[in-house]
C-alpha cells in the first residue's frame, strides 16, 4: 500500500501539473478536494483518466469519483480492490 | 442609432436545408438526433445530429462545379447562397459585411491525412472566412467571431452594434460548426456527452448531444430588404456577460446571465413583456441548473421558454444563429414549439417549459447562450 | 476627460514592456516555458491556476498581471463595467494539435478545456473579478481600427467604463501579446486608430 501511494502521489503531482508541490507535501490522509491541494472538477476528471491510463480501471460516472478520489489513501484503496494495484 | 431588421434567413441541419424544412421538422416534433457507429468518431455508438452528407454535396454540386471546399465551408456556403437567393441584397455592395461565428470551424481536416487534401492554413479561421467571401465575390474581410458556445449570439449583437452605428447597412450572420471526432472526444473526456438523446431542464438529464449546421441571417437597416407580407422583426438589445468562476463551470447563482439578460430587456425597452424565451439548455446538470437560477433572478420564470438542443442537439457556434432564425419563424408564425426531450423538471428553480406546439401571438422574445469560458449572452427580438 | 489608453503591455521575443519601459528581457533561445515562468514569477503574489494554463492562455494572463499591476477595475468601476476586447490569428489551434495527440489514446479534459480562444478571457475576468462584456475575434493580423471602433462604442454608449483591448496570438512557440487598457481619464494617449497602430509596433 505505502509503495503504491507513493506512486500516486508522483503520477498525481504530474498529471495535474502540481507546480511546486513535492510528495513530501502531500499527505495520504488530506482531502484532494476542498481544502488541502484545491483540486478541481477538471483535475477530478484528470484522474478518471489517470486511473484508466496507469491502472486500467474505467469510471463511468464521475459522481462515483468524489468517494474514490476524496484522498490519496482512498484512491489507493480502490486501486487495490479493484485488483490493479 | 438605426432600426436593426431580421430580414430571410437559413438553417442547413440534420432536420433540412431551408429555414422552413426545419420549422416544419420540428412542427412535427421529428428530432434530428440519430444514433450513430462510426469508429472513425468515437471507439463505441453515441447519438448526435449530423447533416445528410450525400445530399450537402448533391445541393452544392448544383450550385458550384468547384469541389475545393471543405465540408463545413460548402455548409456557409449553400446557407448563405439560399439566403442570397430569398434576397434583393447586393452581396458585393461595400455596405455588406460577413460575420461568421464559429467555435472549431475547419478541426476535423486535424482528422485526415494531409489535411484531406487543403492546405494547412486551412485550419485558421480567416483563411476558411476568406474563402467563403471569395466565393460570393464580397468586397469587405469577413469578421470571425469565435467565442465557444454564445458565437452566436454574439455574431448577432456584433452586427446589431455595427448596423444601429451606420458602419454598414447589411450584416449576413452564419454560424456554423461540425461534429468530430475533436469535439465528440472532448465532451466525451468531460463524461459530458449523454448516452441517449438530450433532455434539456429534464430531472432524467445525462448530458449533451452534440449537433452540426449552418445557420445564416440577413441583419438590415434597409426596409425594403424584408419579406413584404411578413412580420416585422428587428433585434431590439443584446447583452454580453461574465461569470468570473470557472472556466469550465457556470456560475453557481445565474447572477451575471441575468444580467445580461436584464441589459438586453433594458435596451430593448420591453421591461418584462417577453412572449417566449428561446434558452441554452444543453442538458447538462450544471448548465441548466444555473439557467433555471438566472431567469428566477431577472424574475422571468413564468415565461414560455424552450430549449431546441432536442432538435437540433449542440451545434456549438451554429447554436445562436439557428436558435435565432428559429426563434424569428417563431415570431413570424406565432407559433411555438416544444422543448423536445423535457418530461419532469430536475432542475431548483420554476421554469414554464412549452411541452407542445401551440398557437400563441409572440411579438417580443429572448434567446440567450453561455459558454465554455464562463461567458454569457442575451439578445432580444422585437416585432415593429 | 476623454478616452485614452492609459497604460499598455506588449511581450514579444522574449521582452516584456510596460508603458515603453523594459520590465524583463531574456534570451531568445529560452524555451518559452521557461520564460513566462519567470515572468509569472515576478510578479510575487502566487496564483495556482496558471500551472494549468496552456501557452496560449500563460501568455495573456502575464501580460494581464503586468497591465493591470496598479488597477483594482472591478472595485474601481463595477465588475459588470469592465470590458475585454480580444483577438488573435491562430485561435487556440496551438492547443487544439496538443489536444488531437492526446485522442488516440487517452483524450485529455485539462487540455480540451483550452481549445477555444476566449478561455483566456475567462482566465482574466476570474482573476480580476470582471463580469463584463467579453468578446474574441479573428483576423489576419492585428486590426487597430476595428478594436478601436468596438470599445469607443462601448464606452460612447455607457456599456462599459473601461476596456481591455488584447492581441494575443501564439502557435508553434511564435508569439506576440499586446494589450492595453481604455479609460475615461485625463492620464493617457487618446484613443485612436493611429495610437493604438503605433503601441502596437513599438
Amino acid at each position: 500500500m505505502d509503495a503504491l501511494i507513493a506512486k500516486l502521489k508522483t503520477q498525481i503531482i504530474q498529471q495535474l501539473n502540481l507546480e511546486g508541490v513535492s510528495p513530501d507535501d502531500i499527505s495520504p490522509d488530506d482531502p484532494l478536494f476542498g481544502e488541502g491541494l484545491g483540486l478541481d472538477s477538471i483535475d477530478a476528471l484528470e484522474l478518471i483518466v489517470l486511473l484508466e491510463k496507469n491502472y486500467g480501471i474505467k469510471i463511468e460516472n464521475p459522481a462515483d469519483g468524489k468517494k474514490i478520489f476524496a484522498t490519496i489513501r482512498s484512491i489507493a484503496e480502490y486501486i487495490t480492490a479493484n485488483g490493479k494495484a | 442609432m438605426k432600426t436593426v431588421f431580421a430580414a430571410q434567413g437559413n438553417i442547413i441541419s440534420s432536420l433540412g436545408f431551408t429555414a422552413e424544412e426545419n420549422f416544419s421538422a420540428m412542427e412535427q416534433g421529428s428530432s434530428g438526433i440519430k444514433k450513430h457507429n462510426n469508429t472513425k468518431f468515437l471507439p463505441f455508438p453515441f447519438y448526435a445530429s449530423l447533416v445528410d452528407s450525400e445530399k450537402l454535396n448533391k445541393n452544392f454540386s448544383a450550385l458550384s462545379e468547384n469541389e475545393n471546399y471543405t465540408r463545413l465551408e460548402k455548409m456557409f456556403i449553400l446557407s448563405i447562397a439560399d439566403v442570397l437567393a430569398k434576397s434583393a441584397l447586393d452581396v458585393k455592395s461595400e455596405n455588406t459585411l460577413l460575420i461568421i461565428s464559429t467555435a472549431k470551424g475547419n478541426i476535423n481536416l486535424l482528422e485526415e491525412a494531409n489535411y484531406g487534401g487543403f492546405p494547412e492554413k486551412r485550419l485558421l479561421l480567416a483563411e476558411m472566412a476568406n474563402q467563403i467571401t471569395g466565393f460570393f465575390g464580397m468586397k469587405n474581410t469577413p469578421l470571425v467571431v469565435s467565442n465557444a458556445c454564445i458565437s452566436g449570439v454574439l455574431g448577432i449583437i456584433t452586427a446589431q452594434r455595427l448596423i444601429g452605428s451606420g458602419q454598414y447597412e447589411n450584416v449576413i450572420v452564419t454560424g456554423g460548426d461540425l461534429v468530430s471526432e475533436f469535439t465528440l472526444s472532448g465532451f466525451n473526456s468531460f463524461k459530458a456527452l449523454s448516452d441517449e438523446p438530450c433532455k434539456p431542464y429534464d430531472i432524467k438529464r445525462k448530458g449533451i448531444t452534440l449537433g452540426e449546421g449552418c445557420g445564416t441571417v440577413l441583419l438590415t437597416s434597409n426596409d425594403k430588404l424584408l419579406n413584404k407580407s411578413e412580420k416585422k422583426i428587428r433585434v431590439a438589445g443584446g447583452s454580453v456577460s461574465n461569470d468570473a468562476n470557472h472556466i469550465s463551470g457556470p456560475s453557481r447563482t445565474g447572477e451575471e446571465l441575468a444580467l445580461a439578460v436584464n441589459t438586453a430587456i433594458t435596451e430593448a425597452c420591453c421591461g418584462k413583456q417577453i412572449d417566449f424565451i428561446s434558452a441554452h439548455g444543453t442538458a447538462t446538470d450544471f448548465n441548466d441548473e444555473m439557467e433555471a437560477k438566472a431567469f428566477s433572478v431577472a424574475g422571468l420564470e413564468h415565461i414560455q421558454l424552450n430549449s431546441m438542443k432536442g432538435f437540433f442537439g449542440h451545434t456549438l457556434g451554429a447554436a445562436g444563429v439557428i436558435e435565432s432564425i428559429v426563434t424569428v419563424e417563431t415570431m413570424k408564425r406565432n407559433v411555438l414549439l416544444p422543448s423536445l426531450g423535457f418530461e419532469n423538471s430536475g432542475v431548483s428553480m420554476p421554469l414554464n417549459i412549452t411541452r407542445k406546439s401551440e398557437s400563441k401571438q409572440i411579438n417580443t422574445a429572448l434567446k440567450t447562450a453561455s459558454g465554455f469560458g464562463g461567458c454569457n449572452a442575451a439578445v432580444v427580438f422585437k416585432s415593429v | 476627460m476623454k478616452t485614452v489608453i492609459s497604460s499598455y503591455c506588449v511581450i514579444r521575443n522574449h521582452q516584456i514592456m510596460v508603458n515603453g519601459e523594459t520590465v524583463l528581457t531574456k534570451e531568445k533561445d529560452l524555451p518559452f516555458s521557461e520564460f513566462i515562468k519567470t515572468a509569472y514569477d515576478l510578479n510575487a503574489l502566487p496564483y495556482l491556476k496558471f500551472f494549468k494554463m496552456d501557452d496560449l492562455c500563460k501568455l495573456a494572463f502575464v501580460a494581464s498581471e503586468f497591465l493591470l499591476k496598479n488597477n483594482k477595475l472591478a472595485e474601481q468601476y463595477g465588475a459588470e463595467n469592465v470590458s475585454l476586447l480580444f483577438a488573435n490569428t491562430s485561435s487556440s489551434l496551438d492547443t487544439d494539435i496538443n489536444y488531437y495527440n492526446t485522442v488516440k489514446d487517452f483524450p485529455s479534459p485539462a487540455l480540451f478545456v483550452y481549445t477555444l480562444p476566449n478561455i483566456m478571457l475567462g482566465e482574466i475576468c476570474i482573476r480580476n473579478k470582471i463580469k463584463g462584456k467579453t468578446a474574441f475575434f479573428i483576423f489576419e493580423q492585428f486590426q487597430a481600427e476595428f478594436l478601436c471602433n468596438y470599445a469607443t462604442q462601448l464606452i460612447r454608449h455607457k456599456k462599459a467604463k473601461a476596456v481591455i483591448i488584447g492581441w494575443v496570438e501564439l502557435l508553434n512557440k511564435n508569439y506576440d501579446a499586446f494589450l492595453c487598457l481604455i479609460e475615461e481619464t485625463d492620464n493617457g494617449i487618446a484613443l485612436t486608430k493611429q495610437n493604438l497602430e503605433k503601441l502596437y509596433t513599438t
